[in-house]
């Protein structure tokens, strides 16, 4: 797995952990199951605080995606990577109403909408 | 994390009064086992006679410290056993030799471990048939570090371990530290004023100042409970008093001290809000109108 740290983004170093982890399961690099990398381990490789990890481990662990097991390390759950997709489809979901919003408001019919969105998909690709 | 941690140091109510007037009063704080602690502040704060009285190097006028759950005073020698030091110039004799260095610390350690230390010479690049005066500052660093760690210390103390040092041998140490506390057995203490050193890699912060504890725990925690406001001059006076604890002004403006719960609020094309780093806390808790409170 890919982790990058930046010191100047301004980002607390334990959220940029999280967001690339949450990425790696959500794109399925992490499977189910899959260990993290330990703790210690990975403190010292980027060197920085064992207590940054442990948060941003810890963290994931409450919103569900990863597990701590005693004495083993860290696990990405069975159901990680579905409520992952889960909160995807919800964000996509705001998204896509707030975005009908201004689209009827400026009087934009759901055919033109919908080309709009496949130019955008596939420009991403 | 489900229980209580060992405690690898805890400084209780530590205080020392100097015939010359300065005083290291009350001073409290724990390292848990595993990590890596910095004890900042000015000079003359008082990290040198903190470092002393864990060492018992001089005697406390009051306050208990344990190493490793053994008393500093009434167990010293089973402490100094499970203690590796560092300081910012070397204890050793200048015209010993490396190899000579290693015939005397075995002396002095019933742990030592010859192939450990060994290991540690040619990790470093150090020749034992050197004299101690012929290495560099980087080398009588690495030295006494490859001594502290090759008897088993359980708890490295490191007294100004990176002052001289260019950044190439600093990076070093601080890769050589991450590495020894990664079993999670070995703890480090380490005071600097080159916090650089201390911003990624340190898991606890000690701060003290005039010969007080103003902080101590996680560094995140330390960073967070600050920030860091700029404006023009004319905002000054809208500042609350109570929520600035350091104001530096110049001609064209201030950089204030501000704990993060009470950030003044001021529309945000008047002021700039930024993250405090260690150096910030430290630079604005020590000029003229600062507060020693608690944090």
């Amino acid at each position: 797995m890919k982790l990058i740290i930046s010191s100047v983004s301004g980002e607390p170093i334990y959220e940029q952990i999280k967001d690339q982890i949450r990425a790696a399961v959500l794109s399925g690099e992490l499977a189910a199951g899959e260990a993290l990398p330990s703790l210690r381990k990975l403190a010292k490789e980027l060197r920085i605080s064992v207590l940054t990890v442990t948060r941003a481990y810890n963290e994931l662990a409450d919103e569900g995606i990863v597990e701590n097991i005693q004495g083993k390390g860290t696990f990405v759950m069975s159901q990680g990577t579905e409520l992952m997709k889960r909160r995807a489809r919800t964000r996509i979901q705001r998204i896509f109403d707030e975005t009908c919003t201004a689209a009827k408001a400026a009087d934009i019919p759901l055919l033109d909408l919908m080309a709009m969105l496949e130019a955008s998909y596939k420009d991403q690709s | 994390m489900t229980t209580t941690p060992p405690m690898a140091l805890s400084v209780t109510g530590a205080t020392k009064h100097y015939d010359s007037g300065f005083t290291l009063e009350d001073v409290t704080f724990d390292l848990p086992a595993g990590y890596i602690m910095g004890l900042i502040g000015p000079n003359g704060a008082g990290k040198s006679t903190l470092i002393k009285l864990i060492l018992n190097m001089i005697r406390r006028d009051a306050g208990q410290i344990q190493v490793l759950g053994l008393d500093a005073i009434a167990d010293e020698e089973a402490v100094k056993e499970q203690l590796g030091v560092v300081f910012d110039t070397s204890y050793f004799v200048d015209t010993w030799s490396v190899d000579k260095v290693e015939r005397v610390m075995r002396g002095m350690y019933r742990t030592w471990r010859h192939e450990a230390f060994d290991g540690h010479l040619r990790r470093f690049g150090l020749d034992r048939g050197k004299k101690v005066k012929e290495l560099s500052r980087g080398m009588q660093m690495k030295l006494m570090l490859a001594v502290a760690l090759s008897h088993d210390a359980r708890l490295l103390i490191l007294d100004e371990p990176t002052s001289g040092l260019d950044v190439l041998a600093r990076d070093e140490l601080m890769d050589i530290l991450a590495a020894t506390i990664e079993d999670g057995e070995r703890s480090i203490l380490f005071s600097t004023h080159i916090t650089a050193d201390l911003e990624r890699a340190a898991d606890f912060i000690t701060y003290i100042t005039r010969g007080e504890l103003y902080f101590t725990g996680p560094k995140d925690e330390f960073e967070d409970s600050f920030r860091i406001v700029k404006a023009g001059l004319d905002l000054l006076d809208r500042l609350p008093a109570k929520a600035c604890v350091g104001v530096h002004h110049y001609s064209t403006g201030f950089d204030a001290l501000v704990r993060s719960e009470n950030l003044p609020i001021f529309p945000a094309d008047q002021i700039v809000v930024e993250p405090a780093s260690i150096d910030d806390i430290i630079r604005l808790t020590n000029v003229g109108q600062s507060s020693l409170g608690e944090v």
